[in-house]
């Protein structure tokens, strides 16, 4: 029998520090893309039963680390960390997406400072608090932010883009760097 | 020349740097202007137009003359206000627009010329012979008049593109700025305060007034101390904002590293920032207007507020014989300070009659003008007119004052017009001009220091309000509170050029003969003229010359109206704005997972939308890419070749009316489909032309995979999206791109099944796996799918396996391939082997091909409706006179066809009357031993066998060529099921 071996998105790219930023790829595990036909109070109800967390309102996630539910888009939460429950299926569709996605950590003191040299939107601690979560762009790509903690961003972009992702941080960060 | 130290230069730092290739001294804090000046150097550019001989006139971003080129070789930018570039060891600065150099400029003899060169000559000089425009005039204009030049190399240098966010955004770091700054700071408000200065302060820089028991300077230092300290302040000095957008967003232009020698390490020589901020308090000051009069650009001209400027922050008198012009009390404290920094002040000309001046130690001329100035490349003397008469003085330096105008720019660009106050003779924003912006001081036409640091409070009193927040005391200290009076005065009578713009060189002439030319709008005066259309875009000059536009044409200034002030406030280099656009930063890369092998392989990339796609696999010994296609085309159709179909667009629909949407969205039936079986479909835009078209598979009954090209995926998915939020949304139904889950493997030809036999982990054949068949495969214990579908018209498959695996199983692919007499192949030879079978591609369906057109006519269901339908029924769309899909081959095996060629009659002339179709598709055809092509044909259905022409008029091409069916090999489909 063959053996396919795996090959992580951003293998050979990551990780990288440039100043007070460290970039990592993460591999979350399982990653379920649960999308509702219309109202997701059945879903909801389905996720909280079988992995105790609600369906995140827009720009939120909830969970915690090692397994959440990111908002994701209209009707469209990932489920990222565990493999969804069977019970699930009846409230939606559930897709399998986790090879789809490239996902890093951006932490650091300066974290916010790279981010903001790429993404457009406002990710000031008092404003884009933790769990929080946009759906936007990283430079050209589209991509789902969340901020994880008090200095740290977790980031998904498409699995092929992974290459043009890493230089675009790293860009970021050596010019934010540069300022000292 | 410097005068005794009280300045805010660092004189312990001497710095050296170059100008025009001479060495100067300066310190630390200096800008190229004010060590110029300290330097007695007062001659820095040469006019656009006349080559007139040009000083510095002021000490801000508003500077007309003083333009210069910073750096050398590829880094060199120019277009730089010396008065805003900051001096370090090793500048290197030259001056622009003057050949052989700056002291003499053989394009001054266009001064001499002057009388024929005004205001629409060369409209009225260069309309014939009319082809001699473009060919002739304007390049000799262009050569002879201009700025700085680009150096035409690619620079190395790094820009920066950055977005920020706050409460509020404090743009001016003046009296007002401050105060507002720190009113709203100590509230708790998240602040921005930018100010395109490399000193935060504004005039309290360049006065001498206190503020509380301070000078304005060491008080406005105290305050930064203090906001610099505050975790809830950013602080941006050399920022200027140059533009204001919808949805409160700033855009600022940051000097970076543009005061540095240092530009390595990545650090940027600019940011263009994007700041977007919940209230503005815009505390922009003022800009001091001159007084138009004969000879008014003399180097050595310059405005009072800049002389007080260099002398009280660089410690810099800009001459020894001063002499001071104004209508305006303010234009006093410029003698005053002189006089008390011990240089000869030799007159005050104050154009009203009635001043009281107290005890000048000076002469005072009241009610007198001046309206002349001597000497050439400085100014030596000024021709003073009193009511007894004419008198000259020598004078090496002119401190002029109109009076001020309100830095209102900002306020204007979301379409706001400012308003005319007649009390001081200048435009001021007009409220809520701008959504929430509070314009405070001298912006706003408040003059006093004192007054300013009032309103300052006041404004960020009314943004803490704005903002919801609760105000924290602020105490103002005591500063000056001296009236602001004048009396208009915008050019002195006389004959001779008495400059407006002296970058554009537009005299008071000009505007007069604009006006008489029936050019009264100020618009079509400014375009006329082109006042106000260099890169100072007239800051200090338009409201003259609209002042002078109102009285030629006897109408009120606020009648006459402003020009439309636009972003940006000052030049933005496009490095700045395109930051990060070059090299892998222009777009997204989008790799498949067999990308890197297939680099190593050396294949070369071609794009399909993002994708990076191989071209073809070279081998030793092959000279030109066309032998690997043709060895890639012979895998496919005697062994198996491999290629990676990844970049396909996959969408995973889910639901109980997934069926419903799938039947709507396509033209042909899709809810009939068996689970386990795949269909070709053919997707409709509104307007009724084939939109995209592509395999879907049913996976289960509530489960399909569309497929989409490459290149429409994402319009595909949007599409999708609009059908089913706008169209249905009562239709339960969800799709998700899993075009990046699933990497996925076209295996082609005739070994294709033993191929994955020895690789899937239970054997197939083709019973379970027919064509159009699909269904779960395990590979190495991998759940995979696979689909018997092909695009070759071989025996052939597409196997999918979760991304992760899709290197390896490239890997393996190839080897197997490889060992079975095959290989993989690239775009080249799938697209010879889609041409020979006649499948269309984007090149046939473009947008404006029907379903008809494409032959496909009949794949419109008539027992449902879909997108489309009604509108592919259009007689138009119809027409058997239609262009319609044919194959097309040469009459001679050695004829060739291009893509994009054009079909005419045989014989006929080539040209648009009569035109009879177009060549979509061409390759060369292995099997068939020639080049085959798809096109458009007139009728063509019904003219198979005619022999017809291709015409290629861009590449110079014509062949004969046979019109055929478009399908070229295996015309019956008996390999493709076999």
């Amino acid at each position: 029998m063959v053996e396919l071996r795996e090959t992580s998105p951003c293998a050979g790219l990551l990780p990288v520090t440039l100043g007070s930023v460290t970039v990592e790829e993460l591999t979350p595990g399982p990653m379920t893309s649960l999308c509702v036909f219309g109202d997701a109070s059945e879903m909801s109800a389905a996720l909280e039963k079988a992995h105790g967390m609600g369906w995140p309102a827009p720009n939120r996630s909830t969970g915690k680390d090692g397994a959440r539910a990111i908002w994701f888009g209209r009707g469209e939460v990932m489920l990222v960390g565990v493999s969804p429950d069977a019970a699930l299926r009846k409230a939606g569709a559930i897709v399998d997406q986790s090879d789809g996605w490239a996902v890093v950590s951006v932490r650091g003191a300066a974290a916010v400072d790279v981010l903001a040299r790429l993404v457009p939107v406002d990710l000031r601690g008092s404003v884009f608090k933790r769990g929080q979560t946009a759906r936007t762009q990283v430079g050209h790509m589209p991509a789902s932010i969340t901020r994880t903690g008090a200095e740290a961003f977790m980031i998904m972009v498409f699995r092929s883009m992974a290459g043009t992702l890493v230089h675009d941080l790293k860009e970021a960060m050596a010019a934010v760097a540069a300022r000292g | 020349m410097r005068v005794a130290g009280k300045g805010l230069i660092d004189r312990s730092r001497r710095v050296r740097f170059s100008f025009d290739g001479k060495t100067y001294g300066g310190f630390a804090g200096d800008t190229v202007a004010s060590a110029l000046l300290a330097n007695g150097v007062k001659l820095m550019g040469r006019s656009f137009k006349y080559h007139r001989p040009r000083g510095v006139l002021s000490a801000g971003s508003e500077e007309p003359n003083a333009l210069i080129t910073v750096g050398k070789g590829a880094q060199a930018e120019p277009n730089v206000r010396a008065t805003v570039q900051e001096i370090y060891d090793g500048l290197v600065t030259r001056s622009q627009n003057a050949w052989p150099s700056l002291d003499f400029d053989v394009m001054a003899a266009n001064d001499l010329a002057a009388p024929f060169l005004g205001a629409g000559f060369y409209y009225k000089t260069f309309m014939w012979p009319k082809r001699f425009w473009e060919a002739v005039y304007e390049p000799i204009i262009r050569k002879a008049a201009g700025l700085g030049a680009l150096s035409g190399q690619s620079n190395v240098d790094t820009y920066e593109k950055a977005f920020a966010f706050c409460d509020l955004l404090v743009i001016g770091a003046g009296p007002t700025g401050l105060m507002a700054a720190l009113t709203a700071a100590r509230a708790g408000a998240d602040v921005v305060l930018v100010d395109e200065d490399s000193l935060m302060g504004g005039r309290l820089n360049a006065e001498t007034g206190a503020v509380g028991h301070q000078s304005g300077a060491v008080w406005a230092a105290g305050v930064v101390a203090e906001l610099s300290g505050m975790e809830n302040v950013r602080l941006m000095s050399r920022t200027t904002v140059t533009g204001v957008y919808d949805g409160s967003t700033y855009g600022a232009i940051e000097r970076v590293s543009q005061h540095h020698a240092e530009r390595s390490g990545g650090r940027p020589v600019a940011c263009f920032w994007r700041i977007v901020a919940r209230h503005c308090v815009l505390a922009a000051g003022a800009i001091e207007r001159p007084i138009a009069f004969q000879n008014n650009d003399r180097p050595g001209v310059m405005t009072a507020g800049a002389v007080r400027a260099y002398l009280n922050r660089w410690d810099v008198s800009p001459g020894k014989r001063v002499a001071v012009f104004g209508n305006n009390d303010d234009a006093h404290r410029t003698a005053r300070d002189l006089v008390a920094a011990g240089v000869h002040v030799v007159g005050l000309i104050d154009a009203r009659a009635d001043v009281d001046v107290g005890d000048a130690a000076y002469p005072v001329f009241a009610g007198a003008q001046v309206c002349n100035t001597g000497g050439r490349n400085a100014l030596e003397s000024i021709t003073v007119r009193t009511a007894t008469g004419e008198h000259a003085l020598q004078v090496d330096c002119l401190a002029v004052s109109g009076g001020w105008n309100p830095t209102v720019h900002l306020t204007c660009h979301m379409n706001g017009r400012p308003t005319w106050r007649e009390d001081i003779q200048a435009f001021v924003p007009t409220e809520g001009a701008v959504p929430d912006m509070t314009v405070a001081g001298a912006c706003n036409g408040v003059f006093s220091t004192a007054a300013c640091l009032a309103d300052g409070v006041a404004a960020g009193k009314a943004a803490l309000k704005a903002l919801g927040k609760r105000t924290a005391e602020v105490e103002v200290p005591v500063a000056e509170d001296a009236p602001y009076a004048l009396e208009p005065l915008w050019a002195v009578a006389g004959k001779g050029r008495a400059w407006l713009d002296f970058q554009n060189d537009v005299s008071v002439k000009d505007i007069r003969q604009a006006a008489a030319e029936n050019f009264k709008s100020v618009e079509h005066m400014k375009r006329y003229t082109t006042q106000g259309m260099a890169t100072d875009q007239g800051k200090s000059s338009n409201i003259g010359a609209l002042a002078i536009l109102a009285d030629a044409t006897g109408r009120a200034i606020p009648e006459t109206g402003t020009t439309t002030y636009r972003p940006p406030f000052v030049p933005v280099s496009i490095a700045a704005m395109g930051a990060g656009g070059q090299g892998h930063g222009f777009a997204p890369e989008r790799w498949t997972t067999s990308h890197k092998r297939t680099e190593e392989m050396g294949a070369p990339m071609i794009e399909a939308g993002l994708w990076y796609r191989p071209s073809y696999f070279p081998k030793a010994g092959e000279a030109t890419w066309r032998e690997s296609c043709d060895r890639e085309v012979g895998y496919v159709r005697k062994a198996v070749g491999v290629c990676d179909v990844s970049t396909l667009g996959k969408i995973d629909i889910q639901g109980p009316d997934a069926g419903k949407l799938l039947d709507f969205v396509y033209t042909n039936v899709f809810s009939t489909l068996k689970v386990g079986r795949v269909r070709y479909g053919l997707m409709l835009r509104e307007d009724g032309t084939v939109m995209d078209d592509g395999t879907t598979a049913r996976l289960g009954d509530d489960h399909f995979v569309m497929t989409t090209t490459t290149a429409a995926a994402g319009a595909v998915m949007r599409h999708l999206e609009f059908v089913s939020q706008c169209l249905h949304p009562e239709w339960e139904v969800a799709f998700t791109s899993v075009t990046e889950q699933w990497a996925q493997f076209a295996v082609a030809g005739p070994k294709a099944r033993e191929l994955l036999n020895g690789l899937v982990d239970a054997p197939i054949d083709g019973e379970s796996w027919p064509f159009m068949a699909c269904g779960p495969v395990s590979v190495g214990g991998v759940t995979g799918r696979l689909f018997r579908i092909s695009f070759s018209g071989e025996h052939a498959y597409e196997l999918a396996v979760p991304s992760r695996y899709g290197a390896a199983l490239f890997d393996e692919l190839v080897a197997r391939s490889e060992k079975l007499g095959g290989g993989p192949y690239g775009m080249e030879a799938l697209n010879v082997l889609r041409i020979e079978k006649g499948f269309i591609t984007h090149a046939e369906i473009e947008g404006r091909a029907t379903a008809f057109d494409v032959g496909m006519g009949r794949m419109i269901s008539a027992k449902k409706d879909c997108i489309g339908k009604v509108m592919a029924a259009r007689p138009g769309l119809v027409e058997e006179d239609r262009p319609q899909l044919v194959g097309l081959r040469p009459v001679k095996a050695d004829g060739a066809l291009t893509g994009g060629a054009h079909l005419f009659d045989a014989g006929a002339e080539p040209v648009r009357v009569n035109h009879q179709g177009h060549v979509s598709s061409v390759g060369f055809s292995p099997d068939l031993g020639c080049m085959i092509g798809l096109g458009f044909l007139r009728r063509g259905p019904a003219r198979m066998g005619e022999v017809i022409d291709m015409v290629d008029h861009v590449r110079g091409v014509q062949t004969r060529v046979t019109v055929c069916a478009p399908v070229f090999i295996d015309p019956d489909g008996e390999r493709v099921r076999g």
